[in-house]
């Protein structure tokens, strides 16, 4: 069955109690991603302590796959250093654009590896991708590094969280 | 010219034949998603082609293929004769004389070619000055338009510091005629002869009654209305019109602008090289009359051919016969769907002035899951905002679920679509 190999259990747990959801204060930094192909948002929070990511907070308004992807790269990130949520980030981008070719590494993506059947559909890419893109978006804005920001996802970015369109 | 089998049903009252319509498109007898029969239902984003238009087209190629309205060698004379015969053909089938439509790439960019060729007027001289708009002037569109006839008119505004202004839409997805905006400002009124998201009709002589009042131009989007039903532009009485060729059995790669003569003679260009010309010098250049002043450059020809092919296809069944299918298997879908509990159309909800596109969303499951679980089962549809995120904005939607037919399409096919929406209900535990 392709549908169970794009909505594995993980993915539909994360998407029925995600983690991080709804917005919280205090952050150091605010993204608001889009996804234009589909109007799918994401507004994501990051507040962080002596170079690690102390807390993640998102509002999304959008598919399965975008709120469970916010929701596990809140498992993942949170307590990280933010060098080392980046090297995550680029496992998690890897594996999600490489077509069902990349081999997910469980070490580094933990629960993210069941975003592997996500791959095989490129349409919703994107999807998987946008909570990922609203995270390295804040972090370079918070100045935690000097890092190319959203643009890879085609997604547009606002500096202070308002409607991009 | 090209020759055209007759298609499967002739014109008249007798039913559609949908099963020899359907052995005229062999994609649709195939498979998708590990065997599952394909229920194509996205052709209002794009429509399936006939083994009759891909014919032309291969025929054309393979006889006539030259450089239109250039060189006078046989081939040249027998391309320029097929890409006329086929802007004939066209041109009977939208009501309008061959000197009124344009070819284009697509609607898209017969709205730009409008746009721009008013922007232009500016500088064009006073035979032009009827295009021309500034600061003080206003344009008009609906909040259901499609971004091709929104976006352009915003940037025409940016440029020229006109301004925009909009109808609203009302929750039962009919245009609020109440909220009119047109004034003695008003230069422009375009707006869409079906929502390609609603279904709904414009009451499109109102609106040309409104905009002539105050001596605005009229521009009528008919991507969803010139493919589904019978369509004529001079009856309908506008001043310009755009369709794509691609939504009506034909290729992509070809549209049409359609213009009152008296406007395409006065509307000065928009691209702008080869073709279009009359007279060049090095210190300036005169245009061709219409329609080849707004054909630059060496056109798309076996396209072309291929929508004349796609017509004359349409013609043979009868657009009242074509319409009438639709709103059979719209009417269908409509009373399916409304049975479901949590499934909520978007836009109106009975067939009077509606054509055959059902945008729905389903409570607690995202369309674009909706959407997966449909393409799971071979059921093909379009999810997202369908290139109009104001009229989901104004739904209160981010995206929404769109089934659109065409004259190929069968009840058993809705029946499809509505099993998977339920399905889709299961899976996601909302049903
Ligand atoms: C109502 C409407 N207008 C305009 C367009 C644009 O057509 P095209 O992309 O072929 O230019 C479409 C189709 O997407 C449409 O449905």
């Amino acid at each position: 069955m392709q549908l169970e190999q794009m909505y594995q259990e993980i993915i539909l747990d994360h998407y029925r109690s995600p983690h991080g959801a709804g917005l919280r204060d205090p952050f150091d930094a605010e993204s608001f991603q889009i996804n234009p192909t589909c109007g799918d948002e994401i507004t994501l929070r990051v507040r962080l302590d002596g170079g690690r990511v102390a807390e993640i907070s998102h509002e999304t308004l959008g598919c399965s796959i975008s709120q469970a992807s916010a929701s596990v790269l809140t498992d993942l990130v949170v307590g990280r250093s933010v060098e080392d949520s980046l090297r995550v980030l680029t496992a998690f981008q890897e594996m999600a654009q490489g077509r069902g070719q990349v081999e997910p590494d469980e070490e580094v993506l933990g629960d993210g590896v069941a975003f592997a059947g996500v791959a095989r559909y490129p349409a919703r890419v994107k999807c998987a991708l946008l909570g990922w893109m609203a995270f390295k978006d804040a972090v370079v804005r918070v100045g935690g590094t000097d890092r190319g920001a959203a643009e890879q996802n085609g997604t547009a970015a606002t500096s202070d969280g308002k409607d991009a369109t | 010219m090209t020759a055209v089998e007759a298609p499967a049903s002739r014109n008249g009252t007798a039913a559609l034949d949908v099963a020899a319509v359907r052995a005229d498109f062999a994609i649709l007898s195939r498979t998708v998603r590990d065997g599952k029969p394909l229920v194509y239902l996205d052709s209002g984003a794009t429509s399936q082609r006939p083994r009759q238009v891909l014919d032309a087209e291969r025929a054309f190629l393979e006889q006539h293929n030259a450089a239109v309205h250039r060189g006078a060698h046989q081939l040249a004379e027998e391309a320029t004769d097929a890409y006329e015969s086929a802007r004939a053909r066209i041109a009977t089938f939208v009501g309008a004389d061959p000197a009124s439509l344009v070819f284009t790439k697509n609607a898209t960019e017969g709205i730009n070619l409008v746009a721009y060729a008013m922007s232009n007027a500016a500088t064009a001289g006073p035979e032009a000055a009827r295009f021309t708009l500034g600061p003080g002037d206003e344009v008009v569109v609906t909040e259901l338009e499609h971004h091709a006839n929104l976006v352009p008119w915003q940037e025409l505004c940016r440029r020229t510091g006109a301004t925009l202004r909009w109808f609203s839409v009302g929750a039962d997805g009919r245009l609020d005629l109440d909220s009119d905006p047109i004034t003695e400002r008003t230069k422009v009124v375009a707006f869409a002869h079906q929502s390609n998201v609603l279904g709904t009709v414009l009451p499109v002589a109102e609106l040309v009654r409104r905009a002539r009042a105050v001596g605005a131009l009229t521009v009528l989007d008919a991507c969803q209305s010139v493919p589904n039903r019978p369509v004529s532009f001079t009856a309908l009485d506008v001043d310009f019109a755009a369709f794509s060729g691609h939504k009506m059995l034909g290729p992509s790669g070809v549209g049409v602008l359609y213009g009152r003569s008296d406007l395409l003679a006065a509307m000065p260009p928009f691209l702008t090289g080869g073709s279009m010309i009359e007279m060049v010098r090095m210190e300036g250049s005169t245009y061709a009359p219409p329609p080849q002043r707004f054909e630059a450059g060496v056109p798309m020809t076996s396209q072309a051919v291929g929508l004349g092919a796609a017509v004359d296809y349409l013609s043979g069944i009868g657009m009242d016969v074509v319409e009438a299918h639709e709103a059979a298997l719209t009417g269908r879908a409509l009373d399916a769907l409304g049975e479901v509990p949590g499934v909520r159309v978007v836009g109106p909800t009975d067939l009077a002035d509606r054509g055959g596109v059902v945008a729905f969303v389903v409570d607690g499951v995202h369309a674009h899951d909706v959407g997966q679980v449909l393409d799971d089962r071979g059921v093909a549809v379009r999810v997202g905002h369908h290139c109009a995120w104001p009229l989901h904005r104004r739904f209160g939607v981010a995206a929404t679920v769109r089934a659109s037919v065409h004259v190929y399409n069968t009840p058993a096919e809705i029946d499809a679509l509505v099993d998977g929406v339920r399905a889709a209900q299961k899976f996601f535990g909302v049903g």
